[in-house]
């Protein structure tokens, strides 16, 4: 596999996060993106001056500008320090916190500011995503970043009243979480009495996929502040620890289902060689929270299965025992997660910030009311592109 | 030797990409835009900290990250021309029937340099040096076209 352990440890030190929403006409680019730097230094404590280097990334084109890398040093604090840009489409987030880790780890820098943002009301979200797809095999067959695939699994294998049922609980509880969360873009105020109505008569999208299960597109940017373990403890109270990471992706260009590979997603093989390379044998005990990129509500449900390594209808238990809720026993996204706010760019790495947020038990509003000492975030991209990773309370693995 | 390669029964793809965008000025961009319309001035913002005036001007001093977006400053519509190059070629992008001059100048009172087009001199005669000023445009695009072009004093 080519992988080694760090070099030295890396501490999470600052994080930064702005408020989620569809109408931020009132700041620019590197205007929405310095309230998230500012905050993140504010909560580090450090000056500008203090930064080696940023990595900065979002989802290109999804503005329809390009390097905005540079003309974001307004902004972001870049100017006369080393930079780089990162843009690996949903997953950029989870690139972003990568990236950060090895470039304190490996020495080469002590602190290294992460900057992701996405501005998707300015932009024409599925004029990028659909520009992906090749010009003569798919773009004129293809449905963007919208499918049905999750729910049509689920619905084949648990029967389409039992999976209907699961997505919406899944739905709700996001719902639910989001309404704790002040940086949230939407939290309805949805709850089980309108189960049934929902999943009636929520507007459809395509195949079982309707409105109610899908992300919204969002404004936001997310900034988290590495530093190596010497700075760390210095610069930070309660440094959160980046354990491991890993990135697995397989790319299906011409044809989604067919059956010349084993059926084993990228979810599922990344979890598996995490956890084996970090000795954890049962990660449903293991983790106190999961920070999950969950782009519907099917999504959630599914994937569950693959991150946890579960078996059968384990991950539908956990939902519909409603055992994912912030108080039990695995919560998943207290933040209401990726269909309460989804600035792509900003997306995955939010994932980070909100699981180390629940770490140091700080935050806010949508703390887990347990201690918090090991989470597990995800990021996910491309048609099957996957980021794992673990953060630590203690430095004792 | 024949180097040609053989192209025949390859299909090409003829496509077009539409790329729909809004942008966001944010509020010091719309002041600096609206003052330029409804006063004819040009401002720009200081950073007291490194004591320098940035136009166009923006809310944060990217050197020491201070917040200036409060520090109005009224500028000359006049400055100087600091560096500049002639277009020669013709495209649908660009804003003036070429030769057109685009110039760097520095505005009295500033610390930067802004682009803009120079007008009114033959681009031959265009020095490193020249005094130049504002030209408002008489229809406003609410850009940085209201002004129209700087031209020698
Ligand atoms: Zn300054």
């Amino acid at each position: 596999m080519g992988y080694r352990k760090k070099n030295r440890n890396v501490g999470i030190v600052g994080i930064g996060e702005t408020k989620f929403s569809s109408h931020r006409e009132d700041v620019n680019q590197p205007e929405m993106i310095h309230e998230a730097v500012r905050q993140a230094l504010d909560d580090a404590g450090l000056k500008i001056d203090e930064i080696d280097c940023v990595v900065h990334g979002n989802m290109e084109l999804f503005e329809m500008v390009h390097q905005p890398d540079m003309w974001h040093t307004l902004g972001s604090g870049a100017f006369g320090r080393d930079s780089f840009r990162l843009t690996t489409g949903g997953t950029t987030g989870g690139t972003l916190v990568c990236a950060a880790d090895n470039l304190v780890a490996s020495g080469m820098y002590d602190v290294v500011m992460a900057v992701g943002f996405e501005k998707l009301q300015e932009g024409h979200t599925t004029g990028g995503i659909t520009n992906m797809a090749d010009p003569l095999w798919a773009r004129k067959l293809q449905s963007g970043a919208l499918t049905a695939q999750a729910a049509n699994k689920l619905i084949d294998e648990f029967g389409a009243e039992r999976a209907r049922k699961a997505a919406m609980i899944y739905r709700i509880i996001m719902d639910k979480h989001a309404g704790l969360n002040p940086n949230s873009h939407r939290a309805f105020g949805l709850d089980w009495d309108q189960m049934d109505d929902l999943i009636e008569n929520s507007p459809p999208l395509i195949g079982d996929l309707r409105l109610i299960h899908m992300c919204s597109q969002s404004d936001g940017a997310c900034v988290i502040i590495f530093a190596s373990e010497e700075k760390a403890k210095k610069i930070a109270k309660t440094p959160v620890w980046v354990r491991d990471h890993i990135t697995v992706h397989r790319e299906e260009t011409l044809d989604l289902h067919n059956n010349y590979y084993p059926n084993r997603t990228t979810h599922r093989f990344a979890a598996q060689q995490l956890y084996a390379r970090n000795g954890i044998d049962n990660p449903l005990e293991y983790f106190d929270v999961f920070e999950m990129y969950d782009p519907s509500a099917w999504w959630g449900v599914d994937w569950l299965r693959e991150f946890f390594l579960l078996e059968g209808d384990e991950h539908l238990k956990l939902v519909e025992n409603k055992e994912i809720m912030i108080d039990g026993k695995m919560p998943i996204n207290p933040s209401g997660g990726v269909i309460a706010a989804n600035p792509i760019g900003a997306t995955a790495i939010v994932r980070t910030a909100e699981a180390a947020k629940q770490v140091r038990g700080d935050a806010g509003p949508h703390q887990i009311p347990k201690p918090v000492n090991h989470a597990l975030t995800s990021s996910f991209g491309g048609t099957m592109w996957t980021v794992l990773t673990m953060l630590e309370k203690d430095l004792d693995w | 030797m024949d180097n040609k390669i053989d192209t025949g029964d390859s299909y090409v793809i003829e496509g077009k990409l539409a790329l729909p965008y809004t942008y966001f000025a944010g509020r010091v961009g719309s002041t600096f835009i609206t003052t330029i319309r409804d006063k004819h001035k040009i401002m720009g913002v200081k950073c007291n900290t490194c004591d320098k005036v940035f136009v166009p001007p923006r809310q944060t001093c990217e050197r020491c990250l201070e917040d200036i977006r409060e520090n109005w400053v009224e500028l000359g519509n006049t400055g100087e021309v600091v560096n500049f190059t002639v277009v020669r070629y013709e495209d649908k992008h660009l804003p003036r029937k070429v030769p057109f001059v685009l110039a760097l100048i520095h505005l009295d009172g500033a610390d930067t340099p802004m682009v803009h087009i120079l007008d009114g001199v033959d681009p031959e005669e265009v020095k490193i040096g020249m005094k130049v000023q504002a030209v408002f445009a008489e229809k406003t695009t609410h850009t940085i076209l209201d002004i129209d072009h700087f031209a020698p004093v």
